[in-house]
């Protein structure tokens, strides 16, 4: 069993790349400043001194780099593509919907594209409209594409080794507000498969299931619901596809209530698709509908006092647990 | 000294099968849009020519001359083409997306310009795993237009990749005319603001097609970097199959047509004693036959079980 010890989720996000790194010739870093300056977020720290010639700086042109990654993916290696903010998206939408998620589909299985496309998402530093939103549904809705949400460091670095190893493309949205959360990670060789939800904590009364940063934003309600002797059951699907369907509707057959908590906008977003996907499958042993809380609907704004009320928090995880349950 | 008959032969395949697509859309065998490449042909093999197997190449939504130059069998082009499991990917990308590793060919593509970033990774997958593989990209005047096209090509130049982009220039985007949608005077300027060697070439020349790309082949393969290539040239079916082309004069398309590749290469090997008229003929007919098989197969073959239609989304 390899030793466990407590480091950040950054750090572990990067053990990973350094181990797969070494592993695998194939796999190569590309972003913008992920190279020598070693990441905005310090994320690729030290790739560039240990692994000469396959951690690329790319210039400002996220479409037509992200595209070559594509490319080099469909001819044996295995980029590992950094989107700076996950509201850069949209500059590379056309190469990865039209392009890298359809591209083993269209040549009947002939042409593989293992990639990863890493990149950031969340509010909390004031950065306003076009650095902060929560895009992960959008790539959820794309067949072809996988879609992680890692929401711990032992789970970031998991995730992470099992994405790169994967064959298709995969997106990791990383919530900025984790990366100096720090956590039990295991050193070494310890996968964490795409498509298994994980408990995160045990409870009998109603079943959180919770995407990224917000699992810990529950994990707190919970403890303070707890004092209330409340007992919620939080769940992580750890990625949105593969959906492990599985685990969440056991767990709502042990609770009969289920709340979603999602850092995504609420309208046509990952909260309703997980809720009609619990009303489909669970719904003789749900004794309430589905409840959801997700982000307001709205660009997200700068101010100090506007941009708290956007994602769910402590407070309103807690009001909706309670409404839920009639508390 | 390059095979003229060989590229003549090769010239001759594409433009019989154009004619056959052409009559089988009619027909109402084809599904979908197809955009056909006759008059085009001279770019598609004097470009493929100067390629190894193992080299790659990227296509445009005009692409089935690139991918029969790179090797394609017409029979299994045909039914992909047709929507049929014996094609190059089961019939479910159709003229527009048909690709096949073997040859090197990383498909063509719906989205104009698409392609052009992919080829340039796959020249960065090249030179990062130490072969000497060349990517070759085919978009057309309407890519000129895109953004991605420059931001590829800038990278392409920063890093020295085994890259050549290969315009090939028929004068519309669409139903629009170049000059109506293109600014600036010159379209090689395009490629030298990066210090990309760039050179405007007679598309309907295939022995000039095949010595520009020669060339930026030899560059590209001894590590300097890419090279942009303009081929002029003239697509005589317009846009799509069921483009009626109102929108163009008729002297025009003839004064193209006088400079078709095909008849050129023949005058060529004729005055050169490479072959006689006979020979010409002869091969014609035999391509004709080559041709009349990969319809027979394409029109035999099977379509897709519906079983089949969620296999392969993921590896």
């Amino acid at each position: 069993m390899p030793e466990a010890r407590q480091i950040t989720y950054r750090a572990a996000v990067l053990e990973a790349l350094f181990e797969e790194m070494r592993r695998d010739p194939a796999v190569i870093v590309m972003g913008e400043d992920v190279g020598a300056p070693g990441g905005v977020f310090k994320q690729t720290e030290g790739l560039y001194a240990a692994f000469a010639g396959r951690v690329i700086d790319t210039p400002i042109s996220e479409a037509g780099a992200f595209g070559i990654a594509v490319g080099a993916a469909m001819t044996g290696l295995r980029p590992i593509f950094e989107v700076m903010f996950g509201d850069f998206l949209t500059l590379v939408m056309d190469q990865l919907v039209n392009q890298a998620a359809k591209i083993h589909y269209m040549s009947n299985g002939n042409f593989t594209v293992p990639l990863v496309l890493r990149t950031t998402m969340g509010t909390g530093a004031n950065l306003g409209p076009q650095h902060s939103q929560s895009l992960y549904a959008w790539a959820a809705h794309v067949p072809g594409l996988k879609v992680v949400i890692p929401s711990t460091p032992a789970d970031a670095k998991g995730l992470f080794k099992s994405a790169i190893r994967d064959d298709n493309p995969v997106l990791v949205f990383e919530d900025r507000l984790l990366y100096g959360m720090k956590g039990d990670v295991p050193e070494g060789e310890v996968l964490v498969p795409l498509g298994r939800a994980d408990i995160k904590r045990r409870g009998r009364d109603v079943t959180v299931v919770a995407l990224g940063r917000m699992v810990q934003v529950a994990l707190s309600a919970a403890a303070r619901l707890a004092q209330e002797g409340i007992e919620a059951e939080i769940v992580d699907p750890r990625s949105l596809v593969p959906l492990d369907v599985e685990t969440l509707v056991e767990s709502v057959k042990r609770t009969n209530r289920a709340l979603i908590v999602d850092g995504g906008s609420r309208q046509y977003g990952a909260a309703g698709e997980l809720a009609a996907t619990l009303g489909e499958t669970a719904f003789d042993w749900l004794d309430a509908p589905v409840a959801r809380l997700a982000a307001a609907d709205v660009p997200i704004p700068m101010s100090r006092t506007l941009e708290p009320l956007v994602q769910p928090d402590e407070g309103r995880v807690t009001a909706a647990v309670r409404a839920l349950i009639g508390r | 000294m390059p095979d003229l008959l060989a590229l003549y032969r090769a010239m001759v395949l594409i433009r019989q099968f154009e004619e056959l697509v052409r009559s089988l859309y009619t027909g109402g065998m084809v599904p979908g849009l197809v955009h056909l490449c006759a008059g085009q042909e001279a770019n598609a093999v004097g470009v493929c020519a100067a390629l190894e197997r193992s080299d790659y190449i990227a296509s445009s939504h005009r692409g089935h001359g690139h991918c029969l130059a790179k090797g394609a069998r017409p029979d299994f082009l045909l039914a992909e083409i047709l929507g049929r499991t014996s094609g190059y990917c089961g019939g479910r990308s159709g003229s527009l997306h048909v690709s096949d590793p073997a040859t090197g060919n990383l498909g063509t593509n719906g989205i104009v310009g698409g392609g052009i970033p992919l080829a340039t990774g796959a020249a960065l997958s090249a030179k990062s795993r130490g072969t000497r593989q060349v990517a070759v990209c085919f978009f057309g005047d309407g890519a000129l237009n895109q953004g991605l096209a420059f931001e590829a090509m800038n990278m392409a130049a920063i890093w020295s990749l085994p890259v050549v982009y290969v315009c090939e220039n028929n004068f519309y985007g669409e139903y629009t005319a170049i000059e109506d949608v293109t600014a600036g005077k010159s379209l090689t300027a395009r490629g030298e603001v990066f210090d990309i060697p760039s050179r405007m070439i007679d598309g309907m020349d295939v022995l000039a097609v095949l010595a520009a790309t020669e060339a930026a082949v030899a560059r590209a393969r001894t590590g300097q970097g890419p090279s942009f290539l303009i081929c002029n040239t003239y697509r005589y079916g317009g846009h799509h199959v069921a483009d009626k082309q109102d929108y163009k004069d008729s002297e025009e398309a003839r004064a193209w047509q006088a400079k078709d590749p095909i008849p050129r290469l023949a005058r060529q090997l004729l005055e050169q004693r490479i072959a006689d008229q006979p020979r010409l003929d002869a091969l014609e007919q035999e391509v004709a036959a080559a041709i009349r098989a990969a319809a027979d197969f394409a029109k035999a073959a099977p379509e897709p079980a519906p079983q089949d239609l969620a296999s392969r989304v993921y590896a």
